[in-house]
């Protein structure tokens, strides 16, 4: 019975204290860098997209929202012929980008999609798609991988000894 | 002006008063328990968002006017009508001011009790005419706490009516010019409140509509202006228990320097205030626990106190 | 059987086996990769390492290879002790210091043996701080994709293509550490089983070339157990579906049927079902206005049943045209629509005979049909008159390995244990099984034979008769044969004398009766005198013994039906007739008012039908082929095709219930239909126990089509729809079209994936085998029809036919088979028609020296009442007054082999 008097006592007693709403969006709230908003798909220093349609940031997808087909042009360089993220499913959860292997897929700091129609939460890659780097400057998922595609041919990636001269035999 | 006119333009004021103050009062809780939860509340629509309950209200009134398939029409469409008649009804007893009043009804509490009784029906025959297990759940649950709850209730205002020797609510409140009644009949001041929380099933005895285990209780299929009756009516029930309250052991309008009306008003507002501090701090009981509480605890407490009522007057006459 | 020590537990080891072998049977997980079930040991990738200890007082050990290493008895070896550990993840570090690590775009990812193996060896960071050795790749041709940076240096590659697959264009080059796997040079790879390399390779040198065009990875694949409808072979497949189109095919491997390994054709042929031409609604010929040749309509499947009823209703007599391409289902159905009087076999009629003598001499018959497995056991064979390379391209693998198997026999002799390849191959020294071809060209087999005759089928024919009659003197023999066949006959029957398990192959494919009945008197004659003879019977089509088991008549009564008036409507189920009857013949059929065709793709009998049903591909159906050992086999749906499509046998039911047939009552789902066809034919009756039925469950689920890993489910249907369509519900199978349900091993016949917890990749097959390359766990599907009873004794063939007579101004026309272009339904793979040869004719030498022809000139033929321009092949060994022309091109089909051909006269010029 005094504890039901104490609860209300304190109750009562907040009516002073300070009220912790943020006021959006009149007041703008503090997004930390590593907030997990909007997903991107960004593009390699050269200007090529990064993505090489791998598919492992639809399998890591906890709730299934992104689809993808892979495709490759002329040259063998991969990329992917539709991608498309559901957020009216996402999560926000980050796995896709902790699964891609070539920084190509980003979570940013964008939250505010809200959208009269769901369909309209639907992305395709041409929403995702952005022009620069996003958050990882410089990497280059070809200069390292040992696939050959459009400028780049066996051995010219980092790291990389000329092609075998398969006729020689010297030691 | 006739009496008949006079009498019309009061029940109109009054019915006026009521719904405005309803509404009023939804906006009223929303603000309270923000501020007591470290929060705004609404504070978008109109200065202070007092705005929210039109917006709110042109909301419930425009939504469809749906009965669901499986639910038992006609049931389902008097049960929330019920709740806003009988409650509204009550109010015709509880005097304002001197001379303030809907009718003089020297049975006043009486009246108070028979309608009380019949809100009972709104939510059980609500429960049942929905006709899905949740709501029938709530109705149960609504039916079980509002007899056990209306027994003592009863009981506890018998002390009040001893002491003032009157069923009439007038008279009770000039009974106490001397003292006000919550002082003597401290222990009927308690149970009554307990009581009163619980017949307006208001947190922390909103079982019947618990939305953490019955989604809504007995209202869950209930939506539109059907849905804003149940809503206003448990308003209005807040609202009017306040005024009884103030009327039978605050001593009413009495006081000094302010005019009647406004003393009335102030401690109305102050004990509506009370519940909905309630409802910011208390959490639900689990529906034994509550239960018990009625029959193992208040109903003993109020016989006693009307025995030692009853002696303590017997002794001293 | 060995008790063997694991870590000091003991356990049973079968010793003929190497101890990896043994481990992996037990269930141990021991990474290796150089290693094949299939291929045996060379210890080259020093993988598999296991301490063995020489008693329990040991505790020094040393580390040996477990592949290279005999299990015998009291053996004591530990996987898990440090050491040995340490070692297997430092060989798979050094391994991997030229990898190029591009997994992202690596069509193995997801399903990748060196994958899988890192991890359980617990091999995490590259230490290797010096460049990557790279090598420039090839183009292999239209099937398989090369990627040399991502090698191992396995040797699986060369193994199972030189000397498995007996490949000649294939091998390894350099040396030290610049060791190549590919090609002399790039172009597309000879061998037809090319394909495999896909499975054998443990990782992404190999990679499907096809899949590559609408890549998916293994976990998105929509997959169920199905069976390859490109031959009679019956191989056993797991083809794979992403968004509504059929991704690829992957080998369902079956103990007894096609075991680790198919064919190009098997792997390659799906994307017919893919095709733009396939069919997706009901078509109805447009009558009236804007009519003409192929103009056609979509109609609804409500409207289209009911004006099919009013057909039917009103017609004067129903035929029904039955389908070797078919499935058992679907033929029985249309047989119970029209009637057994009026059900046709929808075949050439010499193939109609042939089908029925085969059907007679597998039922009376003593001689065994081998499965695939068992022809791989016996120790001669002969072949007669079939290019089983091109007809059967997986029981000419069999026949290779029946043939090498020789080897072992030789090194067993040696103490050699048949596991160490290397060893064996030295000690067997070449020598083989006899193969004996007799055949009237060259087939695909012959580098493999020890002997190869040419002649014209009827004298093959009176050869094989021969044969018999000298095996057992009461068979009949041909008289006066030529004195020149005395030592071939003392050759090929002493080889054949001398075997335990003596193999008599041939087929429908050269079209002559009395080579079926001289093989079977041969077998019959061999079994007489003790032998388990074997004797097996190629036919073209997926289901063509099945059709032959339904039963029917020959189409030629149905031209005369026609031509009789008797009849007016004729459904043709699957079977493109100007492909199985001569242009004249599928005209006088179609020219029935009433021409109704169920078909998958558009071809010349839907353009010219009067209605058009789309029929489900195998990928979309449930149902059941018997192959040519008559195995009844299962197939299921891999994915729904949507649109109008749907299973041919259910189109029927549906015109049969529209039209108020009570025998379709209980068709409700594929078991009852099943159930009333087991009753109805006696030689049927246990095909409703070749798979579990319908309301099959395991621990009450079903078993899913779709991996637990499936991606993209709440996305892929997005950019039509947010409401996520309910997946379609197969009331015909324990398949669901889910990721949920049972999640281990399933019941053979189900197996719609090789999947387990830390195998990714298809050698995941090993935790689904009840012995590490034996039988698959609960036994392998399918069950077979026929059976030699214990004390059969059949009367043999008397009637020996009489030898080939060359005609002095005509040609005996003969088909000749390519794998790549002979079957129907292949062909609408761009890959396989790619491939394909161009038509033209095959001319013995002197006949086209006599014509004046140079090779590659054009030559008009006139076949009946068509006259084609064709090149001219010369073929050496063809024997006189014989042409062969490519059966089933485009261009080429219904010419009704064999028939007799015009000579152009002398330096008749184009």
């Amino acid at each position: 019975m005094f504890s039901i008097l104490k609860t209300m006592w304190y109750t009562f007693l907040h009516m002073f204290s300070r009220r912790f709403t943020v006021q959006y969006p009149d007041e703008r709230p503090r997004i930390a860098p590593r907030w997990r908003g909007r997903i991107i798909l960004s593009r390699d220093p050269d200007g090529q997209e990064r993505c090489v349609a791998c598919h492992l940031c639809s399998v890591a997808c906890p709730v299934d929202c992104i689809a993808l087909q892979a495709a490759e042009d002329e040259t063998g360089r991969r990329y992917p012929e539709f991608f498309r993220i559901n957020f009216s499913r996402c999560i926000f959860c980050g796995f896709c980008e902790e699964a891609c292997p070539t920084y190509a897929i980003q979570l940013t700091n964008d939250f505010e999609m809200g959208e009269y129609h769901r369909h309209n939460l639907v992305y395709e890659k041409e929403h995702l798609l952005i022009s620069g780097t996003g958050k990882y400057p410089g990497y280059n998922f070809y200069r390292v991988a040992g696939l050959a595609i459009g400028g780049k041919g066996k051995g010219q990636a980092e790291n990389e000894s000329p092609p075998v001269d398969v006729k020689d035999l010297m030691p | 002006m006739s009496e008949t006119a006079r009498g019309l333009i009061t029940v109109f004021v009054v019915l006026f008063v009521l719904m405005s103050v309803a509404a009023g009062l939804i906006w009223l809780e929303r603000r309270l328990l923000a501020l007591w939860q470290d929060r705004y509340g609404p504070n978008r629509v109109g200065p202070f968002g007092v705005l929210q309950v039109l917006a709110d209200m042109i909301k419930v009134l425009s939504k469809e006017d749906w009965v669901p398939p499986f639910a038992d029409k006609g049931v389902f469409i008097i049960a929330p009508t019920i709740i806003m008649m009988t409650t509204l009804l009550s109010f015709a007893i509880v005097p304002f001011a001197p001379g303030m009043r809907v009718v003089d009804l020297n049975i006043g509490v009486l009246f108070f009790l028979a309608m009380v009784a019949l809100t009972a029906y709104s939510v059980a025959l609500s429960g049942w005419a929905s006709n899905s297990k949740y709501s029938l759940l709530g109705g149960l649950r609504a039916l079980a706490q509002m007899i056990s709850y209306e027994v003592f209730m009863g009981l506890s205002m018998m002390g009040v009516v001893m002491l003032a020797g009157s069923f009439d609510l007038s008279k009770i409140v000039e009974a106490q010019r001397k003292i006000w009644f919550v002082i003597p009949q401290f222990l009927g001041f308690i149970s009554f409140f307990i009581a009163s929380i619980a017949e307006a099933h208001r947190l922390p005895f909103d079982l019947p509509e618990s939305e953490s285990e019955l989604v809504a209780g007995f209202h869950v299929e209930y939506s539109g202006m059907k849905f804003g009756m149940f809503f206003v009516g448990e308003y209005i029930a807040i609202t009017l228990v306040s005024a009884l309250m103030t009327t039978m052991f605050l001593g009413g309008w009495l006081g000094p320097v302010l005019p009647p009306l406004a003393w009335f008003i102030i401690k109305t507002f102050a004990l509506i205030c009370v519940f909905i501090l309630l409802r910011a701090a208390l959490p639900r009981p689990r529906y034994d626990q509550l239960t018990e509480l009625a029959w193992k605890v208040m109903l003993p407490v109020t016989l006693l106190n009307l025995m030692a009522t009853g002696g303590i007057l017997l002794a001293w006459r | 059987m060995a008790t063997i020590y694991i870590d000091n537990k003991p356990y049973q080891a079968n010793e003929k086996q190497n101890l990896l072998h043994a481990c992996l049977s037990l269930g141990f997980n021991i990474p290796y990769f150089c290693w094949h079930p299939a291929m045996n040991s060379v210890g080259a990738c020093r993988q598999c390492a296991v301490k063995e200890f020489k008693d329990e007082n040991d505790k020094r050990g040393k580390i040996v290879m477990s592949c290279m290493t005999a299990v015998r008895d009291g053996l004591r070896i530990s996987i898990d002790d440090p050491e040995v550990k340490e070692f297997r993840a430092r060989v798979i570090e050094w391994l991997m210091t030229n990898h190029p690590h591009d997994c992202p775009v690596c069509d193995e990812g997801g399903e990748c043996h060196l994958q899988d193996m890192t991890v359980m060896t617990g091999h995490v960071y590259r230490r290797f701080r010096f460049r990557k050795r790279t090598y420039v790749n090839q183009d292999l041709g239209p099937f398989v994709n090369h990627e040399m940076n991502r090698c191992i240096q396995c040797y699986r590659c060369v193994r199972f293509y030189n000397e498995y697959a007996d490949g000649r264009d294939f091998g390894v080059f350099a040396c030290h550490n610049h060791v190549y796997f590919g090609r002399h040079k790039d172009g597309v790879l000879e061998s037809k089983f090319s394909g495999n390399l896909v499975e054998v390779c443990p990782t992404g040198v190999f990679t499907d070339k096809t899949l590559k065009r609408h890549y998916t990875r293994k976990w998105d694949l929509q997959t169920a157990p199905s069976i390859c409808p490109h031959c009679g072979m019956g191989c056993n497949t797991i083809p794979g579906e992403r968004y509504g189109t059929l991704r690829r095919i992957r080998t369902r491997y079956s103990g007894q049927v096609n075991g680790y390994f198919i064919c190009d054709r098997g792997r390659y042929g799906y994307e017919f079902v893919n095709s733009p031409e396939r069919i997706k609604d009901p078509l109805r010929r447009v009558s009236g206005e804007g009519a003409g040749p192929g103009k056609y309509a979509p109609f609804e499947k409500g409207t289209a049943l009911g004006a099919i009823k009013d057909v039917l209703n009103v017609s004067r007599g129903v035929m029904g045209i039955g389908s070797p391409r078919a499935s058992l289902e679907a033929n029985f159905a249309l047989k119970k629509l029209v009637g057994a009087e009026n059900f046709f076999l929808g075949i050439p009629d010499a193939d109609y005979r042939i089908l029925s003598l085969v059907l007679d001499i597998y039922t009376k018959g003593s001689a065994r049909t081998p499965t695939l497995d068992e022809v791989e056991s016996s120790d001669a064979i002969l072949i007669l008159g079939e290019d089983v390379s091109s007809t059967a391209p997986r029981l000419a693998l069999a026949i290779r390995q029946a043939v090498k198997r020789k080897s072992f026999e030789a090194a067993g002799g040696m103490t050699i244990p048949y596991w160490d390849d290397k060893a064996v191959r030295i000690a067997a020294g070449g020598r083989r099984n006899p193969l004996f071809i007799l055949s009237c060209s060259h087939t695909g087999l012959d580098d493999m034979a020890k002997e190869r005759y040419f002649a014209a089928p009827d004298d093959l024919a009176r050869l094989a008769f021969a044969f018999a009659s000298r095996i057992d003197t009461g068979a009949p023999g041909p008289e006066g044969m030529s004195p020149d066949f005395k030592d071939l006959t003392a050759r090929i029957c002493g080889a054949l004398e001398s075997s335990k398990n003596p193999l008599i192959v041939c087929g429908a494919g050269a079209k002559n009766e009395g080579l079926v009945q001289g093989a079977a008197n041969l077998a019959w004659a061999l079994r007489k005198q003790g032998k388990s003879a074997f004797l097996s019977f190629v036919l073209p089509g997926a289901n063509e013994l099945g059709l032959g088991i339904i039963g029917g008549r020959p189409v030629a009564d149905a031209l005369k039906a026609i031509g009789e008036q008797k009849a007016d409507t004729v459904i043709a189920l699957e079977n493109d007739l100007y492909r199985s009857l001569d242009k004249k013949n599928a005209d006088t059929l179609l020219s029935a008012k009433f021409s109704i065709t169920l078909d998958q793709i558009s071809n010349e009998t839907t353009k010219k039908s009067w209605a058009v049903l789309p029929a489900a591909s195998f990928a979309e159906s449930e149902g059941t082929y018997v192959n040519f050992e008559g195995r009844a086999q299962r197939f299921y749906k891999v994915f729904v095709q949507g649109g109008g499509t749907e299973e041919s046998w259910k189109w029927l039911r549906d015109i049969m219930l529209e039209a108020g047939r009570p025998e379709a009552s209980n068709w409700d789902t594929l078991d009852g239909i099943l159930r009333d066809m087991a009753n109805e034919i006696p030689v049927l009756a246990p095909i409703t126990g070749i798979a579990p039925p319908e309301t099959f469950r395991i621990a009450g689920m079903k078993v899913p089509r779709q991996p637990h890993r499936y991606s993209g489910r709440t996305a892929m249907h997005a950019d039509k729809s947010l409401l996520e369509p309910k997946p379609p519900e197969d009331r015909d199978s324990a398949l669901s079209f889910s990721m949920e349900g049972y999640a281990g091993v399933p019941p053979p016949a189900l197996i719609q994936r090789f999947w387990a917890p830390g195998w990714n990749s298809v050698q995941a097959l090993n935790k689904f085998q009840s012995e590490v390359g034996g039988p698959l766990r609960g036994g392998d599907p399918g069950k077979r029809l026929f059976e030699p009873g214990p004390g059969a004794s059949p009367a043999y063939f008397a009637q020996v036919p009489p030898g080939f007579q060359p005609r002095k101004d005509e040609w005996l026309l003969l088909p000749v088979y390519h794998i790549f272009g002979s079957e129907e339904l292949s062909m609408h793979a761009p890959g396989i028609a790619s491939l394909a040869p161009d038509p033209y004719i095959a001319l013995s030498e002197q006949d086209r020296l006599q014509l004046g022809k140079q090779e590659g000139e054009y030559m008009e033929v006139g076949i009946g009442e068509t006259s084609y321009s064709l090149p001219v092949k010369p073929v050496r060994e063809l024997p006189e007054g014989i042409a062969l022309m490519p059966s089933g091109l485009p261009g080429l089909s219904g010419i009704g082999f064999p028939v007799w051909i015009k000579k152009p006269g002398k330096g008749a010029r184009r």
